[in-house]
C-alpha cells in the first residue's frame, strides 16, 4: 500500500509564495461534499501529484459555478453565482481549468463566455488522457484484467461536449477491453440526475431513469461500471443498492480505476 | 390554348392559395423573439451533411435509408415537375429536351426514383398500417397525426404512380423508343400494349393532369398538416443552432439587471434608459425565438425524440414531440386570434398551464439525447428550459426541493446545506492517512 504524503496545494497559498500554477483544479460540490465523491477527488489529485503536475485548488475559496440553478430556470441565481466566480478566476489570474464534473466543465466551458469568462476547460478524462499520451501514467495493466468493465457516458460530457474518446482511452491503457452497453456514446441513457433532477424527486411514472440504466449496465455481465461523473455516480450506486448488486459490482470513477492501477 | 387556359387557371389558383398560406404564416413568425444566425459556411456544411446527406435519420439504419432514398429521389424528380409547370403554361412539350444530353439523365434518375419511391412509400403505409412501430404511438398522437400521415403517403402514391403512367404512355407512344432511357416504365410497356392510338393520347393526358393536380393539390395541404416539414426541414436545419448542446442560451437582459444589482452605481449611468424586458422565459408562443416556432414546424412527428427520452421511456408524462406538437397548436390558436380580434387580444391561455403542463417541463433531464436524434436539428431542451426560465424566474414556482437547493446556493454557494470552510476536508484527509 501507498503510503506517500499528497499534499494539495491551495491557489492562496501558492499565491502567497509568489507562485503562479500551471492549472487549477476545480473540485467542484459533489468532489467537495459527497462522501463517495470525495474519494474520486483524493484520486484524481493523487495521480495528478504522482504525475508532477503544478496545479492548486481553491478550496474554501470554491462556490457553486450556478449549472443547478441555471438548469432548475434561476438565471439570476445562476450569473450571480458565475459572475463571483469569474471574479475568483481573475484574482488568481486563472487561465486553464480542470474539472472532475462535466457539469462543471461544460458551465465553464460553454456558458463561462457569454458572460466574460473565457478559459481552457479540461475534463478529468482528458487531463488522464493526455498524461497517458505523455508517458506520466505506468499503469499496471494486470489490476483489471481479469474484471469486465462497462462505461457509462455522462450526458456532459458525451452529448453535450462530444467527448466520448478520452473516457474510452484512458480504459483502454489501463488494459480494459471496455464491454459497451446497447446504448452508448451519442446513443448513451441519462442516469437520470442531470438538469437539476439530482436535487429532486422524480416525477411520477413507472419506473426510475437511473434504475433502466443500471439494469442496461448489469446486462453487460460487468463487475465495474465505471462513469466519470459525481451525479451519473450517485444515480449509478443507488441503482445497485436498488438491485442489492452492490456488494458484487463496483461503481467506478476512471480516475479510481487509474489510481488503482497505479498502484497509489 | 384551352389546356393552357385551363392550366394557367389551375396554377394561379395554386400560387394564390400558396401565397395566401406563407403570409398568414409570416404574420407568425412576426410574433416571435429574435434568434441570432450567422456563421454561413458552417450552417451550409450542416445543410449539406444532416440536410442532403441525411446524416442524421441514417441514425436508425432501416427507416433512415427509405427515407433518405424518397428524399432524394422528390430532389430529382421536382426537376421534372418544374418541366410540367413550363409546358404547362407555355403550351411546350417536354420543354427540357432542350437540354441535350443531360435530358435523358434527367428523366432517366426521375423514372427511376418514382418506381423506387412508389416501393418505398408501400413499404412505409405497411409498416403504419400492420407493425405496430412503438415510436408512431404516444399520448399526443391524435387521429389527427394518422390521418395527416396517411394522407401523405397516399398522395405520393398516388404522385409516383401518375409518373410512371405518363412515362409509359410517352413512350408507348413514340414506339418505345425511349425505352434504354426508362429503367421503371420501359418495364411496364406491355401494360399499354395493345392500346390504340388515340386511348394512348387520352392515358398520356390523363396522368398529365393527374400529376400535376395532385402537386398543386399536395403543396397546398402540406403547410397545414405535419408534412409541412418538406418545406420547413431543410431550412431547419440551414439555421441550426450551432452551439454544443450542452450550452443553454445566455439571457442578456437577466445579465444587466445582475450587473445592475452586484454594482449599482456603474450599472445605473449605463443601462439607465434601458428598459426591461417584458418577461423572462417563455410562457406563451409570443415569447419564444422564430427559431424555436420554425421547429415546430419542421417537427413531422417521427417520434424519435420520445423514443430516447429518459424521461419518456420511464413514464413520466414529458414527451419531447409534444413539445413541438403543442407549441405549433397553440401558435395557430393565439396567431390566429390575434389577427381576427387585433394585437391587444388576450384569449386567457398560455402554451404553459394549457398545452404544457409544470410537470412535463420538470421531468427533463436536458440530457439533449431528443436533440441528438432530431433528424432536422430541433433542438427541444433550448425550449423546454426557456418555460422553466418563466417558471423559475417569473411565478418562483419551482418544486419545493428544488427551491431548497437554490436556498442553500444563494446561503452557502453549494446545492447542499455544507459550509465552504468544509470544501478542504477531502484534501486534509488526503494529507493524514
Amino acid at each position: 500500500m501507498d503510503t506517500k504524503q499528497y499534499k494539495v496545494t491551495l491557489m492562496r497559498d501558492a499565491a502567497a509564495a509568489g507562485h503562479q500554477p500551471h492549472y487549477l483544479l476545480w473540485i467542484g460540490c459533489a468532489g467537495a461534499f459527497d462522501r463517495r465523491y470525495q474519494k474520486v477527488a483524493q484520486a484524481f489529485a493523487k495521480i495528478l501529484i504522482h504525475a508532477g503536475v503544478d496545479f492548486a485548488c481553491l478550496g474554501s475559496e470554491e462556490t457553486c459555478t450556478g449549472d443547478p440553478a441555471r438548469r432548475a430556470g434561476n438565471e439570476m441565481l445562476f450569473q450571480m453565482q458565475a459572475l463571483q466566480v469569474i471574479e475568483t478566476f481573475k484574482t488568481y489570474n486563472i487561465s486553464r481549468i480542470i474539472t472532475i464534473c462535466p457539469h462543471c466543465f461544460n458551465t465553464f466551458k460553454n456558458e463561462y463566455p457569454d458572460l466574460g469568462g473565457s478559459y481552457e476547460v479540461i475534463h478529468h478524462s482528458q487531463m488522464l488522457q493526455n498524461l497517458m499520451a505523455e508517458g506520466k501514467l505506468k499503469v499496471d495493466p494486470e489490476v483489471f484484467a481479469q474484471r469486465k468493465v462497462t462505461f457509462h457516458d455522462p450526458c456532459y460530457l458525451g452529448r453535450a461536449n462530444d467527448e466520448y474518446a478520452a473516457p474510452r482511452a484512458v480504459l483502454n491503457q489501463t488494459g480494459i477491453t471496455i464491454s459497451e452497453m446497447p446504448r452508448n456514446r451519442s446513443r448513451a441513457l441519462c442516469c437520470g440526475a442531470g438538469g437539476a433532477q439530482m436535487f429532486k424527486e422524480a416525477e411520477p411514472g413507472t419506473k426510475e431513469v437511473y434504475a433502466e440504466r443500471t439494469e442496461e449496465a448489469l446486462a453487460t455481465g460487468a463487475s465495474v461500471i465505471a462513469t466519470a461523473c459525481p451525479f451519473c455516480m450517485t444515480m449509478i450506486t443507488d441503482g445497485l443498492k436498488r438491485e442489492s448488486k452492490d456488494e458484487e459490482v463496483e461503481n467506478l470513477d476512471i480516475a479510481e480505476i487509474v489510481a488503482r492501477a497505479l498502484g497509489i | 390554348m384551352v389546356k393552357q387556359i385551363v392550366f394557367g387557371f389551375i396554377l394561379g389558383v395554386t400560387l394564390g392559395v400558396f401565397g395566401y398560406t406563407a403570409w398568414r404564416i409570416r404574420q407568425y413568425f412576426r410574433l416571435t423573439k429574435p434568434y441570432a444566425t450567422g456563421n454561413w459556411g458552417k450552417r451550409l456544411k450542416m445543410l449539406a451533411t444532416v440536410g442532403m446527406g441525411q446524416t442524421k435519420i441514417l441514425r436508425q439504419p432501416v427507416a433512415g435509408v427509405m427515407h433518405a432514398l424518397v428524399f432524394w429521389g422528390f430532389l430529382v424528380i421536382t426537376i421534372g415537375s418544374l418541366e410540367m409547370v413550363i409546358d404547362g403554361f407555355w403550351g411546350t412539350h417536354r420543354i427540357m429536351q432542350g437540354l441535350g444530353m443531360v435530358y435523358p439523365v434527367v428523366v432517366g434518375s426521375g423514372d427511376l426514383f418514382a418506381g423506387l419511391v412508389l416501393v418505398l412509400i408501400a413499404a412505409f403505409l405497411f409498416r403504419r398500417l400492420f407493425m405496430k412501430i412503438k415510436r408512431f404511438y404516444g399520448a399526443e398522437m391524435k387521429p389527427v397525426s394518422k390521418i395527416d400521415a396517411y394522407a401523405a403517403l397516399g398522395i405520393i402514391f398516388l404522385l409516383m404512380v401518375s409518373l410512371l403512367g405518363l412515362n409509359t404512355a410517352w413512350n408507348q407512344i413514340n414506339s418505345n423508343s425511349y425505352s434504354h432511357w426508362l429503367p421503371v416504365s420501359s418495364l411496364l410497356a406491355p401494360l399499354f400494349a395493345n392500346l390504340s392510338g388515340s386511348a394512348l393520347h387520352t392515358w398520356h393526358e390523363v396522368f398529365w393532369w393527374m400529376h400535376i393536380v395532385l402537386i398543386f393539390i399536395f403543396a397546398n395541404l402540406l403547410p397545414y398538416s405535419k408534412h409541412f416539414h418538406v418545406f420547413t426541414s431543410l431550412p431547419n436545419v440551414l439555421l441550426s443552432r450551432l452551439e454544443p448542446l450542452g450550452k443553454l442560451d445566455h439571457m442578456p437582459d437577466m445579465e444587466k439587471e445582475v450587473r445592475m444589482m452586484m454594482n449599482p452605481d456603474q450599472a445605473f449611468a449605463t443601462t439607465q434608459a434601458e428598459a426591461a424586458p417584458s418577461r423572462f422565459g417563455v410562457k406563451d408562443v409570443t415569447d419564444i425565438t422564430w427559431k424555436s416556432y420554425l421547429d415546430s414546424l419542421a417537427c413531422t412527428e417521427c417520434g424519435r425524440c420520445t423514443a430516447v427520452c429518459p424521461a419518456n421511456l420511464t413514464g413520466k408524462k414529458l414527451s419531447p414531440r409534444k413539445i413541438m406538437m403543442d407549441t405549433r397548436a397553440r401558435m395557430k390558436e393565439k396567431g390566429g386570434s390575434l389577427f381576427r380580434m387585433g394585437s391587444d387580444y388576450s384569449d386567457g391561455r398560455s402554451l404553459i398551464g394549457d398545452y404544457i403542463t409544470p410537470e412535463e417541463l420538470w421531468a427533463c433531464t436536458t440530457c439533449n439525447a431528443c436533440a441528438m436524434e432530431c433528424p432536422v436539428n430541433i433542438n427541444q431542451p433550448s425550449l423546454i428550459v426557456a418555460m422553466r426560465r418563466y417558471l423559475a424566474l417569473e411565478e418562483a414556482a419551482v418544486p419545493a426541493s428544488l427551491a431548497t437547493m437554490l436556498a442553500n446556493i444563494e446561503n452557502n454557494g453549494a446545492p447542499w446545506q455544507y459550509p465552504a470552510e468544509e470544501r478542504e476536508k477531502w484534501m486534509n484527509e488526503l494529507t493524514h492517512t
